[in-house]
């Protein structure tokens, strides 16, 4: 087997197994629950016993545990997520599916923005070194990437939605019966919540990445040929430049998937994120278990393309195998 | 290697650290030399200080009623009333304790797991390594809010237990740091004589290894607590955190959110207060991360 196929087999075989043991704590942590999901859904009217037995046995709850979990394994692999306790059985799936598109439609919004800005931020701040531009980014990103997103969120509701301006609305409570892409006015404020919060990451990275770069030999060389410094800048070391930091970013995307509870909370944003959050108020567990297992999912998912792109794409790691 | 080989290097390497000063304390001078960590500590301490003193000038109890719900500052409350007319000066002064607390426990919870877990993996290596490592990995497949939230849906609302999902959710990086430093020191001459000479492995865990790698694990404390200050406010703001009708940043925000249009203050000074806490403790830490960069660059890597 050639070994950068058998470097990312180990790679895919690691990522799924993290995930396999991702659905063993899901599946345990909600067991732990003192007293059962029969008895949570019956209330007080557990006290018919024959009805309670009924139940646990639709359940499937009086089977021995590692039989429910691979029930349960089973179900996930098919879609089948179980039934919602808070909303009267009403399948998961069904409960997640347009929360699912708005949350995704949030992220690659903010993606869209927060990608390319931090490109040309951190490629100026490197180009600029130690000028006041590159100081004031430094101590900007420092101030961002310490802030808590719910913090960011309600400063710019604060100044744009209520005191200062008036331009956005301060809720997102996206209509469920129109599309949310002719909502986007909705979309605006969470999504720069979120690019704030990712952007010192990338920047940063893009920086340290790109002032290696323009030290290189080739670098000079197209220097040396009389090149400008823009053709030199975003033709010859950019590209280069972003490979390290594709990681980064994938991290930062794999990051927004945590990112986004707090932040649609703060705007009432109908996603996964302010579903976890109801779905933990109301102790509705097969929620929770979904909502969980897909945010982890999504988080070891992108955390795997990077590795894998990162060795496809960087010729030393290629080379270095051979 | 043999023991008396080894003892003139252990010598050479014990006897210059016991008239240097400790690692952590070299960083610490290096850092304060910028201003980033002086304008950093002035933040955290003002803030401190004002979570542990502004009790005492509150004006009234956090818990008692002043006036109307929602009613703007007057000069009976300066920053108004809250969404029960509570004053909400007075919880303000009240309500930066328990996230500073809380935080500060958190943050030692992941530095003692990561540390410990982190060292162990990193002198024993092999299979102890590996499983060590794939069961922080673990931890690591799901964001921190998102850890803490299943295990608060599983046991409800509880301090002790938001405080130990944050500390845990902490320890998969504090670990890496500490598991890479103790790789590093690991592999030098000292620890091989020491371990030549037989000294008991977690003697030389504890007393040749810890001292060693203290400045990267000051930095990650910086790093950490940041983050466990906006983990903790965040609990507390989703309704997770302190309850009803306890004094807490956090729970402040949760509560007044509905008045935000015509009485902003409950919501926006516990807000920007929360804020410039957490900027105040990373500008420390980048502080110490650039003074150990400098150290290490310097002294090409001691």
């Amino acid at each position: 087997m050639p070994p950068l196929l058998k470097l990312i087999l180990i790679r895919l075989g690691l990522g799924i197994l993290t995930l396999w043991l991702v659905s063993v704590v899901v599946f345990a942590a909600t067991q732990a629950l003192p007293g059962d999901p029969a008895r949570a859904i019956l209330g007080k009217e557990a006290a018919n016993k024959a009805e309670y037995l009924a139940l646990r046995k639709q359940l499937h709850l009086d089977r021995p545990l590692y039989k429910q979990y691979f029930t349960w394994l089973g179900g996930v692999a098919q879609g089948n997520l179980g039934d919602s306790i808070a909303q009267q059985g009403t399948p998961v799936t069904s409960l997640l599916k347009d929360r699912v598109v708005d949350s995704a439609v949030l992220v690659l919004f903010a993606a869209l923005i927060s990608i390319p800005l931090s490109i040309l931020i951190g490629a100026l701040s490197a180009v600029w070194r130690d000028s006041r531009f590159d100081t004031t980014v430094n101590l900007g990103n420092l101030s961002l990437a310490a802030l808590p997103e719910f913090v960011i969120g309600i400063v710019l509701v604060l100044l744009f939605a209520i005191s200062v301006f008036h331009w956005l609305p301060a809720v997102s409570r996206v209509d469920p019966s129109i599309s949310v892409f002719s909502q986007l006015k909705l979309l605006v404020l969470p999504a720069i919540t979120l690019s704030l919060a990712v952007i010192p990451y990338v920047s940063r990275m893009l920086r340290a990445s790109t002032i290696e770069v323009l030290e290189s030999e080739y670098v000079m060389m197209a220097r040396l040929k009389g090149l400008s410094g823009n053709v030199v800048l975003w033709r010859h070391a950019l590209p280069n430049a972003i490979v390290p930091t594709l990681q980064v970013i994938a991290l930062n995307l794999a990051w927004l998937a945590g990112g986004i509870v707090t932040v649609e909370y703060v705007f009432g944003f109908p996603g996964i994120g302010s579903g976890l959050v109801d779905a933990v108020a109301n102790r509705d567990m097969p929620v929770v278990q979904a909502l969980c297992l897909l945010i982890a999912a999504v988080y070891v998912g992108l955390n795997l393309i990077a590795d894998i792109a990162t060795i496809l794409i960087s010729p030393r790691l290629r080379t270095g195998l051979r | 290697m043999s023991a008396p080989d080894a003892t003139p290097e252990l010598l050479a390497a014990v006897t210059p650290a016991e008239k240097r000063p400790a690692q952590w304390i070299v960083t610490i001078r290096e850092a304060w030399r910028m201003g980033r960590t002086k304008a950093g500590v002035i933040i955290f301490v003002a803030i401190v200080a004002l979570a542990l003193l502004g009790p005492l000038f509150a004006p009234d109890s956090p818990t008692s009623f002043v006036g109307a719900p929602f009613a703007g500052p007057s000069a009976k409350a300066w920053l108004g009333t809250d969404y029960i007319g509570h004053d909400v000066l007075s919880r303000v002064l009240w309500g930066g304790r328990t996230v500073i607390g809380l935080a500060l426990a958190a943050t030692v919870i992941g530095l003692l797991l990561g540390v410990g877990l982190g060292m162990i993996s990193g002198y024993a290596r092999r299979w102890v390594d590996e499983t060590v490592m794939r069961i922080l990995d673990i931890v690591l497949a799901f964001p921190s809010i998102v850890l803490a939230l299943l295990f608060v849906s599983i046991v409800g609302p509880k301090l002790w237990l938001i405080v130990l999902m944050v500390g845990i959710s902490h320890a998969p990086r504090i670990a890496r740091v500490t598991r890479a430093a103790t790789v590093e020191i690991a592999q030098r001459d000292f620890i091989k004589s020491a371990e030549a000479l037989g000294v008991a492995r977690r003697k030389i865990l504890a007393f040749e290894i810890l001292p060693n790698i203290t400045s990267p694990l000051l930095v990650e404390f910086g790093l950490r607590l940041t983050y466990s200050i906006g983990l903790i406010a965040g609990l507390s703001f989703l309704g997770f955190g302190l309850q009803q009708p306890a004094a807490d940043w956090g729970l402040m925000i949760n509560e007044n959110r509905i008045g935000i249009t015509v009485q902003p203050w409950p919501v926006a000074v516990p807000v920007i207060l929360i804020g410039i806490l957490t900027i105040g403790t990373n500008l420390v830490a980048d502080g110490l991360g650039r003074a150990l960069i400098g150290i290490e660059r310097d002294t090409g890597g001691t």
